[in-house]
């Protein structure tokens, strides 16, 4: 039953993984890479991690596909047509499709394969990486932390200092994403800009917004447009 | 999308079950799956939905852009401030069992509970600042 | 050497790959960082794939005390913390994307590279 539904769960996940490459809409690879996140937390939870899955569904399947629509209504939801390739600003050549990178993923990939070989078989208990800390984590912890839940234990307490570097690197990139998106208003006496917002009227993000996305030679023309003034 | 009657209907009667289902993630983590990273998210996900329905503005009087941004910031600090109280009472930095001495693991778990609560906050806060930059962004051009 | 024992790894491998080829295959930035998003989660799912016992239960103790066998919960916490980590990444490189639109009106990569060479120097 397991091996049936990691096997399911396995072949929709490559389906949906070659979806997101291959489309060219931007607004269904943004919905088929919140499918991909809720299938692996599906696999998650056929492999015991239900900690893991919860995190994966509420993250990866929430907030991120919130993100990236809310980007998509910034910056239009029409990949370019593959065959154009843009090397000078004024000309567009018709390219072939690069067999380049394709080589290189077949290369990289029989590399891992071969570097499998070496590993431990799935799923058997005396794999080395389950005979290091873990067998301590799960024998003291109830004695030691008195939680139930070990991954918990393990986070916040054996693992605290981790946890604590994790939580910072979460701040700094909302400080990264403050500095980048903060709109620049006012200058003040010496010429400098300071960093602020405003109040915003109101939020329509993603779904209407989405709808006019440009049409790809409508983004050309625009492109061309905008480097003819910077180049002028 | 505010003058659609069914989303704003719904939005109102799903945002306080995804409020207190944060919560129970929160301080249920201990005994089950859950935890600060997830109810953290999941509180940020309720004030998305209600920002995405009723516009950043009504969304702003609920949680305005500084209360989020200091939340932000403000987990980390009530994280590493029990780190230091570890200090302050003779032991390591995030050693919890020295809260109550001579009941190891009570302080362990109250370190845990107040750590995970430190997590919430900042995973809220981020979360938050991060939608609320976003979509402020988009208002720019219009 | 059992080739079989081996196959899901080779399943998580054919992901990254997919993700791999999205990053270096595509043009368009949004779609880069999907293809980014891709071979973190494969990533993921490798890593949470070797904490796997055999007949093993989610890793959470029981009241009563009984001894059963747990899944590494290693792996787990490491997992947990990437990937509330990643979404934070993915928001700065989208809000980079977002500013890149606005400074050159195309999230394509070539037609950025070639407005910035072709702009005086």
């Amino acid at each position: 039953m397991e091996l049936v539904l990691t096997f399911l769960l396995l072949a929709f996940l490559g389906a949906t993984a070659l979806g997101v490459a291959k489309t060219r809409n931007l607004f269904s690879a943004v919905v088929l890479a919140g499918i991909f996140s809720f299938l692996s937390a599906g696999l998650f939870t056929v492999m015991d991690a239900v900690d893991v899955a919860f995190t994966e569904a509420a993250v990866g399947a929430g907030v991120s596909t919130v993100f990236y629509l809310a980007t998509l209504a910034l910056v239009g939801g029409k990949v370019r047509a593959p065959e154009i390739r843009i090397t000078t600003v004024k000309e567009k050549q018709t390219a072939r499709t690069p067999r380049f990178p394709l080589v290189v993923v077949v290369v990289t990939g029989a590399i891992l394969i071969y570097g499998t070989l070496d590993m431990p078989p799935y799923g058997e208990p005396n794999n080395p990486i389950h005979r290091h800390v873990t067998p301590r984590y799960l024998e003291e912890t109830d004695e030691e932390i008195g939680v139930p839940n070990v991954v918990t234990a393990v986070l916040a307490s054996y693992r605290g200092y981790d946890t604590l570097g994790e939580t910072t690197v979460v701040f700094t990139a909302a400080v990264g994403v403050m500095m980048l998106l903060s709109r620049l208003k006012k200058r003040d006496e010496l010429g400098e800009e300071p960093w602020g917002e405003e109040p915003v009227e109101s939020l329509d993000v993603g779904f209407g917004a989405l709808e006019p996305s440009l049409e790809s030679g409508d983004r050309l023309a625009e492109g061309e447009g905008r480097a003819e003034e910077l180049a002028t | 999308m505010s003058d659609q009657i069914i989303l704003r209907v719904a939005t109102k009667i799903v945002v306080p079950p995804i409020v207190l289902f944060a919560l129970y993630v929160q301080f249920h983590g201990d005994f089950g799956p859950g935890g600060g990273f997830q109810a953290g998210v999941i509180l940020a996900a309720a004030l998305i939905l209600y920002g995405l329905v009723f516009g950043l503005r009504r969304t702003q009087k609920v949680a305005p852009s500084w209360l989020v941004r200091t939340c932000a910031s403000l987990g980390v600090l009530i994280y590493a401030l029990v780190g230091v109280e570890g200090i302050v009472l003779g032991g390591h930095f995030l050693n919890y069992s020295v809260f109550f001495p001579l009941h190891p693991e009570e302080g362990q778990h109250l370190g845990i509970l107040l750590v995970e609560l430190g997590v919430m906050v900042t995973v809220f806060g981020v979360m938050a600042t991060v939608f609320y930059f976003f979509a402020a962004r988009g208002r720019e051009d219009l | 050497m059992n080739i079989v024992v081996h196959y899901n790894y080779w399943a998580f491998i054919f992901l990254m790959m997919v993700g791999f080829y999205i990053l270096i295959s595509r043009r368009n930035l949004v779609k880069k960082i999907m293809g980014l998003n891709i071979f973190q989660t494969s990533v993921f799912i490798f890593f949470i794939s070797m904490g796997v016992v055999k007949g093993g239960q989610p890793p959470i103790l029981p009241d009563d005390g009984r001894q059963l066998i747990f899944s590494n919960p290693l792996p787990h916490v490491l997992i947990l913390t990437a990937i509330v980590v990643g979404v934070s990444t993915t928001a700065v490189a989208l809000a980079l994307v977002v500013r890149i639109k606005e400074a050159y009106g195309t999230i394509e990569g070539d037609e950025v590279t070639a407005m910035d060479n072709e702009l005086p120097a």
